[in-house]
């Protein structure tokens, strides 16, 4: 694409259907803010696939979601046999269930990466943190919504693993009780939880997309940041496209979107693989007990959640009980979620990306997703006194990176920052 | 707009009586949409006593009923197994039952039972309420020489004797919870009713 056409489509009011649109809503000027003339920096990279990436897969679980929901019904009685009559009887039925479920575990990998990216590149340093905060919100209501559609189809692990999240809720002091029956809207887990469950499901994931809107809508307030975390709007102006916009920005459209879609073609690739060869990847992504149907009288030989949970179900079950009341480990465990909000304010470093940080923030930020993954790990196996040490350590790790960050960022030396965004 | 003459604390007044008015009407509104997440009527109602019928159940054997959506575990004891209780007491947490929530008070003795031989307890364990597995083996391998029967929950390892005593270090707070129960004859108990209850 030649620069005069973004130059004409600018600078012209547009003609025919598009100039009678235009007049009664701003289509050019949504195009060209957040397309054509959005300026990102030129060096963003490998790290920037995951949240283009994190989007398809958004929208790819609405539409799966809502096909299954066209053959889906949301009783104890017949769920679990409607979900293998969507896998048998349903045209394409099976492809679009395993879409579906491959899609939940890969949405987690993409926001997991996405994230990592943030916490590398300092992402959320000023002045980018309420973007930071409204992907934290983005994260609980994605958590939420793969814990009410796990109940669904009323498998064992389904049904075992809606009771134990639920009677988290029971360790609330005083009221913990009666929280957690207002929750299930029973005494235990039944067809009215499975009922509200769906509901739920089917609605928060708009909620999602109105806070992606927002997400979107923040960063292109404050703009993208890079691996150097150079800020391009106080670098020098001028490039070939424009005099004022940043020397070192180029138009996300179509140098973004092409590169975005090179990666999603790769990405394609791997998804496809994991629902046509292997879409339980052996037990991770539809763990085996959720193969027969739900029994509330028989809690099977393991439980444990879906792999995007188990770090947080490691910690919960690292905390022993304090005063015979479970609630410790369940502060713990949404303590590790909610600690997330706080970020921008622990950093206290001079400078934005892992790059320019000293060797602290390195130790750290490795010694930090070592813990997250050891964790997620051990969340998976049962419980054992070995294990139980380990989860107890790696929670430690896991809270010493924020906790200890507003000392290390301001020990460490940091390295000079360049101007210009290098290459 | 022209700002002058506008007197500002009328103003503050009006919209403050207002923004109040409104919450009210919120908190009012919010009443009936909370409450109605609560159990229905019909959930409250189907809490019917059930019968467990012990005549075929043979000794060390397990039996489980359904009630009010909750497995209930009624036990045959062997007499080894009663004799071994007594000497895990200093490995609970509350041996001698003094925790009332978790028993009926004609529970509250050393086997936590009306009759020693049949244990009748809510198979949902204290912590998370997942259903543990019944081990009544004495010594297995992967529990150890000292395991004297009982539970085991696979979720997060809580452990419980054959009198459903909560064993010390371990997730789970408190001894299970035995419902209410009584001897409609020698061999049939009826759970979910006692002799207090109408």
């Amino acid at each position: 694409m030649s620069s005069d056409t973004t130059a004409t489509a600018a600078d012209q009011p547009p003609g025919g259907f598009l100039g009678w649109l235009d007049k009664r809503f701003p289509v050019m000027a949504v195009w060209n803010d957040h397309l054509a003339q959005y300026y990102a920096p030129k060096n963003m990279g490998f790290w920037s696939f995951f949240g283009s990436l994190a989007l398809v897969v958004l929208v790819l679980q609405i539409v799966t979601g809502l096909w299954l929901a066209m053959s889906y019904k949301p009783s104890a009685e017949e769920a679990f046999a409607s979900v293998e009559y969507i896998m048998r009887d349903v045209n394409w039925g099976w492809l679009i269930r395993y879409m579906h479920s491959t899609g939940a575990s890969f949405f987690f990998i993409l926001v997991y990466l996405h994230m990592f990216r943030g916490l590398m590149w300092g992402s959320y340093q000023k002045p980018r943190e309420l973007l930071w905060i409204i992907g934290v919100v983005i994260y609980l209501a994605m958590m939420a919504t793969a814990f009410f559609g796990y109940l669904l189809p009323w498998g064992q692990m389904s049904y075992w693993g809606a009771q134990v999240i639920v009677n988290l809720f029971a360790a609330v002091p005083a009221v913990g009780d009666d929280l957690s029956t207002w929750v299930r809207g029973d005494y235990v887990i039944s067809d009215t939880t499975l009922n509200r469950f769906f509901a739920f499901h089917f609605v928060i994931p708009f909620l999602l997309a109105a806070l992606v809107f927002l997400h979107i809508v923040a960063l292109h307030t404050v703009g993208s940041t890079n691996p150097d975390g150079v800020e391009i709007k106080k670098g020098p102006k001028g490039n070939k496209w424009s005099d004022t916009a940043p020397a070192d920005g180029i138009p996300f459209h179509p140098y973004y979107t092409v590169k975005d879609i090179v990666g999603l073609v790769v990405f394609a690739a791997i998804f496809s693989a994991v629902v046509f060869y292997a879409p339980d990847l052996g037990g991770l992504f539809l763990e085996a007990p959720n193969f027969q149907p739900a029994d509330p009288l028989k809690t099977p030989e393991h439980i444990a959640p879906v792999w995007y949970f188990t770090p947080y179900y490691a910690m919960l079950r690292a905390v022993p009980p304090i005063g015979g009341s479970q609630f410790p480990g369940v502060m713990v465990m949404f303590g590790a979620i909610l600690i997330l909000f706080l970020l921008p304010w622990l950093d206290r470093s001079p400078v934005r990306s892992i790059r320019y940080k000293g060797m602290l923030s390195k130790v750290f930020l490795g010694a930090f997703v070592v813990s997250f993954v050891v964790l997620a790990y051990l969340g998976l196996q049962p419980a054992t006194e070995l294990y139980t040490l380990m989860s107890q350590i790696f929670t430690v790790v896991y809270f010493a990176f924020f906790l200890l960050m507003p000392i290390y960022t301001k020990l460490e030396k940091t390295k000079p920052v360049p101007e210009r965004v290098t290459t | 707009m022209n700002a002058e003459g506008v007197d500002q604390k009328r103003r503050r007044v009006l919209v403050t009586a207002t923004s109040a008015v409104g919450a009210v009407g919120v908190g009012f509104i919010a009443v009936p949409f909370i409450s109605s997440m609560n159990p229905s009527a019909k959930a409250r109602a189907a809490g019917a006593p059930v019968q467990a019928d012990v005549s075929k159940l043979e000794p060390g054997a397990l039996l489980r009923v359904k009630y009010r959506g909750q497995p209930i575990w009624v036990v045959h004891r062997t007499d080894t197994m009663l004799e071994a209780l007594p000497t895990l007491d200093a490995k609970l947490v509350d041996p001698g039952s003094e925790l009332a929530s978790q028993q009926p008070p004609y529970c509250a003795n050393a086997t936590r039972s009306i009759e020693p031989k049949y244990f009748v307890a809510i198979g949902i364990c204290t912590h998370l309420g997942c259903s543990p597995t019944y081990r009544p083996e004495f010594a297995p391998d992967d529990l150890g020489a000292d395991w004297k029967g009982g539970w085991f929950c696979p979720c997060h390892g809580s452990k419980f004797d054959l009198a459903g005593r909560v064993y010390k270090g371990v997730p789970a707070p408190t001894n299970l919870v035995i419902p209410k129960h009584k001897y409609v004859n020698e061999n049939t108990i009826l759970i979910g009713e006692d002799e207090g209850a109408a």
